[in-house]
């Protein structure tokens, strides 16, 4: 059972969302979970409809249920999880002031290449494995919010990227010890998609790419999946042969714009040219989600479903989410 | 301007644009006022917002369509404008859009090149530039009679870098900076990088001068102002103090007088051998030694980028699409790009969605959509001669002829000469339903959509907006490309065309 779920997908296709959503699901039983981000993006707050995170663990959510757990929510900042290091590791509170005036602290976070992304997943991973007094995890598991799919492969990677490039010294033994964590079997990398051709064309690439550098892939995740009313072969039927049949139920079901008979026949009629044209487009749809459908399912990965809340996704929405994710067995 | 002259009169007023005196952030710079009508607005987008500088009196507050409508073809028709930049948060359709403009632009008599930073496959293949050359290519279809060319290319981040080293280094130095680790980490990994070769790659396609339209397409960044900050950024570490006392050490820590900056130095440099081990901290010392010399080019080269997106000739596009997060996060650049001074043309909200019924609301196309079903529900529980109305087809048309009204009551009818079941063929009042169903899905899209737009445009009324009809499926050719320009340019604005009014 994983206990880091690492979190991707384009852009768009609501991987904050489901990070969230994962996390309120794995925090049922009395369990706790830690939902962290990396991009400084504050989505999490927007999500659970709370102020801008600060850097620093906070209790956001209380999962559903008599004995339900706790999401606690952490907003990574590189900087500051640089300093925390220094400090932690070297004692350096007063020198990291002064390299933080030079320039040092942000040409480590922001220009060094890889650095920071060690920083980020350093810390998520020493929340992973952190211990509390009598030996037990602190969080039953950690959800983070990653870099989209085009990035994520290298964002996990960068310590293998920063290994070589420290090949002494304590970069690389930092790196080292992260990398172990992120390449175990306590990592699940999931992927969000939409039934779409690009994003499911991103998370086909992406899985190579994650299984060419040893990152374990968990499940793919189809968000926002939408109800098939019609499709294409129903469709037709409506348009050619159904018309004069369906005019008639539209104006016996009231739309026949106030007239009666024929009259009101004859008004719903005008009804269904752009009904249909709606119809046309929800079975094209139809058909491409079919196919990427099937794509997804030669992945042969454990896939999840998530329905399209129409209203968007408020703070109902995402525990019912979550109550989905969890109806969908373990993840 | 000849295409604004052909606008409806009303438009005008109903936009209620703000005028140019309003206080809105472009102007706040007083002494910039008047720059803001005539050069510091995109030139397309100046002749549209001097189009209203007669404020209306509804003006602002007018609770119908408080945004202006952002004119494209006079924008990419005016040869003044010579950059069109489209921002915006990730799976917006930014990259689409850029292709789409480019395709406009040539079939409209520019000769325009689109800088991609990382398109999708198929629409790469089919603008002919799925290979990495970082060399524009021409694109092949485009329809040319109008004396326009269409050229397109793909970022290659490490070759552009690599090629500036090369431009601005003898051989001997530019071969070590290329062999440095550090170098090559830098050059291929950090998460700036990207942004900050997008735009010294438009720069150098800028003073190549061989396009009058460049179309640049914005990296997917963390943020979608990374672009904005990351030439900065490596530019001041370029040539930033701290890569100073990486190199020299020594130096920087004997100067006389700075006794502080000297303990500091002597615990940082010791600090930093500790830190990133003794042989990181020699390759970084190494590649600052070689680049020394191009230090102050890096910066000058980032402020003339940084200038040039200033300039009057460039116009900014933010790309959205009607969702919350997208336009929050398009809010924020809109404001960002005003306190930077940048020429911001307007919003494209990309994917709206319409509708030709608008008249029947959401609710009622459900509640018709239940009754149809409850009573096809019903019929088929009755015996088979009872079901009239669960016909397709056939059955029904018989009815039709005039007594639609006395359907409830007519129990006998051809029923039993179609013996198809319900679930064979749906019955014309289950494929009623279903569209009715459709639609109620669409209306609430179109509400969702206006709901957000809304809230957008009330924040930025100041901003022309225009707006691209969704299309059922992804584009990657030519012909998609095409359409997704015909809708960009068309004035029709999909959703306010469809106010929702129950029929």
């Amino acid at each position: 059972m994983s206990r880091l779920h690492v979190v991707s997908g384009k852009g768009g296709t609501g991987k904050t969302t489901v990070a969230a959503a994962l996390a309120l699901a794995l925090a049922t039983e009395g369990r706790r979970t830690l939902l962290v981000e990396v991009e400084g993006r504050q989505g999490i707050a927007q999500v659970f409809e709370t102020e801008a995170l600060p850097y620093e663990e906070r209790k956001i959510a209380v999962a559903p249920g008599p004995d339900g757990g706790g999401v606690y929510a952490l907003a990574i900042d590189a900087e500051r999880a640089l300093l925390d290091y220094l400090q932690m590791f070297y004692k350096l509170g007063g020198a990291g002031r002064a390299l933080k005036k030079l320039g040092a602290i942000d040409f480590a976070t922001t220009i060094a290449p890889g650095l920071r992304d060690v920083l980020l997943t350093g810390k998520a991973c020493e929340a992973v494995r952190r211990k509390d007094k009598r030996g037990r995890f602190v969080y039953d598991a950690v959800v983070m919010d990653a870099p989209p799919t085009g990035r994520i492969t290298r964002f996990l990677n960068v310590n293998d990227e920063v290994a070589g490039l420290a090949k002494i010294g304590p970069i690389h033994n930092q790196a080292q010890a992260v990398m172990r964590v992120l390449k175990s079997p306590e990592t699940a990398v999931h992927l969000v998609t939409l039934l779409e051709e690009m994003p499911v064309q991103e998370t086909v690439d992406g899985i190579a790419e994650l299984r060419a550098a040893g990152l374990p892939v968990g499940g793919v995740v189809i968000n926002m999946t939408r109800p098939e009313v019609l499709d294409t072969g129903e469709v037709d039927i409506a348009a050619n042969g159904a018309r004069r049949g369906i005019a008639e139920a539209l104006a016996e079901a009231g739309l026949r714009g106030g007239r009666r008979g024929a009259a009101g026949v004859k008004w719903a009629d005008g009804l269904i040219d752009p009904l249909l044209e709606e119809a046309r487009e929800h079975a094209q749809r139809v058909d491409l989600e079919r196919a990427e459908h099937a794509e997804l399912a030669g992945l042969d990965l454990p896939t999840y479903e998530l329905e399209l809340l129409p209203e968007g996704v408020d703070l109902a929405g995402l525990y019912r989410l979550a109550r989905d994710l969890r109806k969908q067995g373990p993840i | 301007m000849t295409a604004d002259a052909s606008l409806p009169d009303d438009r005008a007023t109903d936009d209620g644009t703000p005028d140019a005196a309003t206080p809105d952030a472009a102007t706040t710079d007083a002494g910039a006022a008047d720059a803001a009508v005539t050069d510091v607005s995109p030139p397309g987008a100046g002749a549209a917002s001097s189009r209203h500088t007669a404020p209306s009196p509804s003006g602002r507050g007018a609770l119908h369509s408080p945004a202006a409508h952002l004119e494209v073809d006079p924008l990419l028709d005016d040869p003044r404008t010579r950059i069109v930049v489209c921002c915006g948060s990730g799976g917006v359709g930014k990259t689409t859009t850029a292709a789409a403009l480019g395709v406009r632009a040539a079939e409209r008599g520019r000769k325009a090149v689109v800088l991609t930073i990382d398109p999708a496959r198929r629409l790469a293949q089919s603008m002919g530039i799925s290979e990495l050359d970082n060399v524009p290519r021409r694109v092949k279809g485009i329809d040319e009679s109008t004396g326009g060319e269409l050229h397109a290319m793909m970022l290659d981040m490490k070759r552009t870098f690599d090629e500036i080293v090369e431009a601005h280094a003898d051989a001997e130095r530019a071969r070590a900076i290329l062999d440095n680790p550090f170098y090559q980490s830098l050059s291929a990994g950090f998460a700036g990088t990207q942004e900050y070769m997008a735009m010294e790659k438009l720069g150098q396609l800028r003073s190549r001068d061989a396009w009058d339209l460049i179309i640049v397409d914005t990296p997917p960044s963390r943020s979608a102002l990374d672009f904005l900050d990351a030439p900065k950024r490596l530019g001041s570490f370029l040539d930033g103090k701290f890569i100073r006392v990486l190199m020299a050490p020594a130096k920087a820590g004997g100067r006389a007088g700075m006794k502080f900056l000297n303990v500091g130095m002597s615990m940082m440099t010791g600090t930093l051998s500790k830190i990133m081990g003794g042989q990181l901290l020699r390759d970084v010392q190494t590649f600052a030694a070689a680049m020394d010399t191009m230090f102050g080019g890096f910066r000058t080269r980032a402020d003339a980028t940084y200038r040039l997106l200033q300039a009057p000739g460039t116009a900014f596009l933010v790309v959205a699409a009607p969702e919350r997060d997208a336009l929050r996060e398009a809010a924020y650049f809109v404001e960002r790009l005003a306190a930077e001074q940048m020429p911001l043309a307007g919003l494209v909200l990309n994917r709206v969605h319409g509708s030709g019924a608008a008249q029947l609301g959401a609710e009622r196309a459900l509640a018709a959509a239940e009754a149809l079903v409850d009573r096809d529900r019903a019929a088929a529980e009755e015996p088979a001669g009872d079901r009239s109305e669960n016909l397709g087809g056939d059955g029904i048309v018989d009815l039709a002829g005039g007594k639609a009204d006395s359907r409830t009551a007519d129990g006998h009818s051809p029923a039993a000469a179609d013996p198809r079941t319900t679930d064979d063929t749906p019955s014309a009042a289950r494929l009623a339903a279903g569209l009715l169903r459709l639609h109620a899905e669409r209306m609430h899209v179109l509400a969702r959509e206006r709901r957000t737009r809304d809230r957008f445009t009330a924040l930025h009324p100041e901003v022309p907006v225009a707006e691209i009809a969704a299309l059922p499926g992804d584009v990657h050719d030519l012909a998609g490309l095409r359409a997704i320009g015909d809708r960009l340019a068309s004035r029709e604005r999909t959703a306010d065309d469809t106010r929702q009014t129950e029929g």
